[in-house]
């Protein structure tokens, strides 16, 4: 992205009630020219809606949405410059897949040759060169998706929208598919904005995300940022895995900060935190970032000592249960507190998921950048 | 259960079937079969019919004069298929696209009818149309209204208002075969519409159709199905109507029906009346193969 990004999607105070349930709840957000946008957020969270009214299916009860500085709130969506990939791809099934890429160009009224050339382009575009006599029932769900893609994409629209793109799709085209669709999007340069619910799809796309929690926007972030700097529990639970606890503040410098968690311990920090000194505060602690130990030779004791205070930074635990998924190693330890915490290690080699079992004491151990101070 | 369930239960099988299978041979295809044979017999006295194998019946039946009342009740009924589609489209549209609350009361609407006797309706429908009828009450108020407002403005008043003829004519009998018939039309369009998916509307409104041409170029095509279904169900018993022409037609409006029931009745012909039913069934054959035959539209994902 280039500094000179400008927004080519505003949505600025919209709300959307259907009925009394409101689905959308006064979204400001804006989209930049350019980029790679995800809406996510679990299902029911108002991302669709959202997405539909950007392209014309919905109006906004209240606020505005501009596309290019021009203010389409009320515009058909046969008129906005923007096209839009169904979940259900919704390829015409009675014509072709060239029919169906050109049909767009029909209406718009380009002529003959230049539909000829440009359907042909799309097709190669999404990899479907030579299917273009082929009827939509004799092709795969992932086939389908990419006929929509170019039907979509010949029409050189400011902003393509997909919904849920990869959902239908099994796990390993899924994968593929969010390369392609990156891929895609570096090509040919249009703003994409996708929805989704799974987090997964959001980081491995997107430039930026904006999850949406009840209808309003809960974070507007970079993938990293979003993992790493989480704004509020909503965000550090939906996306990733992570460990809670309630706590209080009880140190707050410019490059320290210390929270005595009851169920986990006394965690100190290497950076600040704003809040109030005694401020009731949660700590997010993914479990990538805490390592095991092998209880009783210090060695937990002596890494968390190398940026802590002593007593800061270290648990003691049992391992009640895990789960070996290859890659990596899950271990769910209950604490001397009693509450439970999720570890996961990864298995760097052939013999490393061997080094701990059921019932297993162990003691833990993570650095003072690890833990995130949440305050709502 | 397992579809092939009836092999391994023959005895379970044949008990469930058994009764229907009996109903639909003693009381449809006996009876077919017999006027088939009274179709190649011959008048001996009042009530005797000798099956002599004649074809004199069916060279009787394909005379101009009888052909010109096939073709004729080919064209009523075409023309009431051709008008319940018109109407009953958008209809059907209408009640597809209507909320969740009113859906189930707008299909009532449709199917109200049904519940009411068909002599009943059609005599409702004449009284509607009589000369001294509603739509004529209504179109003499109307002619009234206009010659008093020409009056008032200073011009000469329009003629008195003379009753138009509403009923016993061909007029009455295409209106009255619609009115029986666009029920048939309306519900296998209703079934074809709502399967339909409406993002497929959302994607050619979003790809920059208008809705006119959304309808013609996306759910026309789709709804293709559920058109052939809606125009045989209606044209094939506006072919054989039989009450609607009796009652609301004039002497120059009988369907085939019509003279097929003179001949069961005031002629006392049952063998030439047999062999024009026989003509008219073979013609419902051949338009249901016509539609069997044709492409297959692929099904709607």
């Amino acid at each position: 992205m280039t500094d000179t990004a400008h927004p080519i999607i505003q949505i600025q105070n919209v709300s959307k009630r259907f009925g009394k349930v409101t689905a959308v709840d006064n979204v400001t957000l804006d989209i930049n020219a350019g980029e790679f946008f995800v809406l996510l957020g679990p299902s029911g969270c108002g991302k669709t809606t959202l997405l539909r009214m950007i392209a014309g299916f919905e109006l906004p009860t209240e606020g505005k949405i501009l596309i290019d500085g021009q203010d389409v709130t009320g515009v058909p969506p046969n008129k906005r410059p923007v096209n839009m990939v169904f979940q259900s791809y919704a390829v015409f099934p009675h014509m072709s897949v060239a029919d169906n890429v050109a049909y767009g160009l029909k209406i718009a009224g380009v002529k003959g040759g230049e539909i000829k050339d440009r359907v042909a382009e799309a097709l190669e575009l999404v990899k479907l060169g030579g299917f273009e006599t082929r009827m939509p029932d004799q092709m795969s769900g992932g086939q389908r998706q990419r006929v929509a893609l170019a039907r979509s994409l010949v029409m050189r629209p400011k902003v393509l929208l997909l919904d849920e793109p990869l959902s239908a799709l099994d796990a390993k085209l899924r994968a593929q598919m969010q390369f392609e669709l990156s891929d895609l999007q570096e090509k040919v340069g249009i703003t994409f904005v996708t929805v989704t619910h799974d987090q997964d799809e959001a980081l491995s796309m997107a430039c930026r995300i904006g999850v949406i929690n009840k209808g309003e926007v809960a974070q507007l972030a970079t993938p990293s940022d979003l993992y790493e700097y989480p704004a509020n529990r909503f965000v550090a639970d939906f996306v990733g895995s992570v460990n809670i606890f309630e706590g209080k503040l009880t140190l707050d410098d410019a490059d320290k900060a210390a929270v005595d968690c009851p169920g986990l311990g006394k965690v100190y920090l290497n950076h600040g935190v704003t809040g109030p000194h005694g401020a009731d505060v949660w700590i997010a602690l993914r479990p990538e970032k805490i390592y095991l130990h092998v209880p009783g030779e210090g060695k937990a004791v002596k890494a968390a000592a190398q940026d802590a205070p002593d007593g800061y930074n270290f648990a003691r635990g049992k391992i009640k249960g895990m789960s070996y998924l290859g890659d990596i190693t899950l271990f769910e330890i209950e604490l001397e507190s009693g509450a439970c915490l999720r570890v996961s290690r990864p298995n760097l080699s052939r013999h490393d998921q061997d080094d701990f079992t059921w019932g297993d004491k162990v003691s833990m151990h993570w650095r003072a950048d690890s833990p995130v101070v949440l305050l709502g | 259960m397992a579809e092939q369930d009836w092999k391994t239960n023959k005895r379970v099988f044949a008990a469930v079937s058994l009764p229907t299978l009996f109903w639909i041979i003693v009381f449809f295809l006996v009876p077919m079969a017999i006027v088939w044979l009274y179709s190649f017999g011959e008048n001996k006295g009042l009530t005797e019919i000798d099956i002599s194998g004649t074809l004199d019946n069916y060279k009787r039946a394909t005379e101009w004069l009888y052909l010109t009342i096939f073709g004729k009740s080919f064209a009523v009924a075409a023309l009431v298929t051709l008008i319940c589609l018109i109407i009953g489209f958008p209809v059907a549209m209408a009640i597809t696209f209507a909320s969740e609350k009113w859906r189930p009361w707008l299909l009532l609407g449709i199917m109200l009818p049904f519940w009411t006797n068909l002599l009943i309706r059609t005599y409702a429908l004449m009284m509607l149309l009589g000369t001294q009828g509603f739509a004529n009450k209504g179109l003499g108020a109307l002619w009234e209204g206009t010659s008093w407002i020409k009056t008032l403005v200073g011009l000469q008043p329009l003629p008195t208002w003379e009753p138009v003829q509403l009923l016993f004519n061909n007029f009455a009998v295409v209106f009255g075969l619609v009115y029986v018939h666009l029920p048939f039309m309306v519900l296998p369009l209703y079934a074809a519409l709502d399967r339909l998916d409406r993002s497929l509307i959302e994607a050619s409104l979003d790809l920059g159709a208008g809705h006119f041409r959304t309808i013609m170029r996306i759910v026309v095509p789709l709804a293709a199905p559920g058109i052939i279904a809606g125009v045989m169900i209606t044209l094939i018993p506006a072919l054989g109507a039989y009450l609607t022409p009796d009652l609301m037609g004039g002497t120059d409006s009988q369907m085939i029906a019509n003279v097929i029931e003179r001949q069961f009745k005031k002629a006392n012909d049952w063998p030439f009346g047999a062999a024009l039913s026989f003509l008219l069934i073979y013609a419902m054959f051949a338009l249901i193969a016509i539609q069997s035959m044709r492409k297959k539209v692929p099904e709607v994902r």
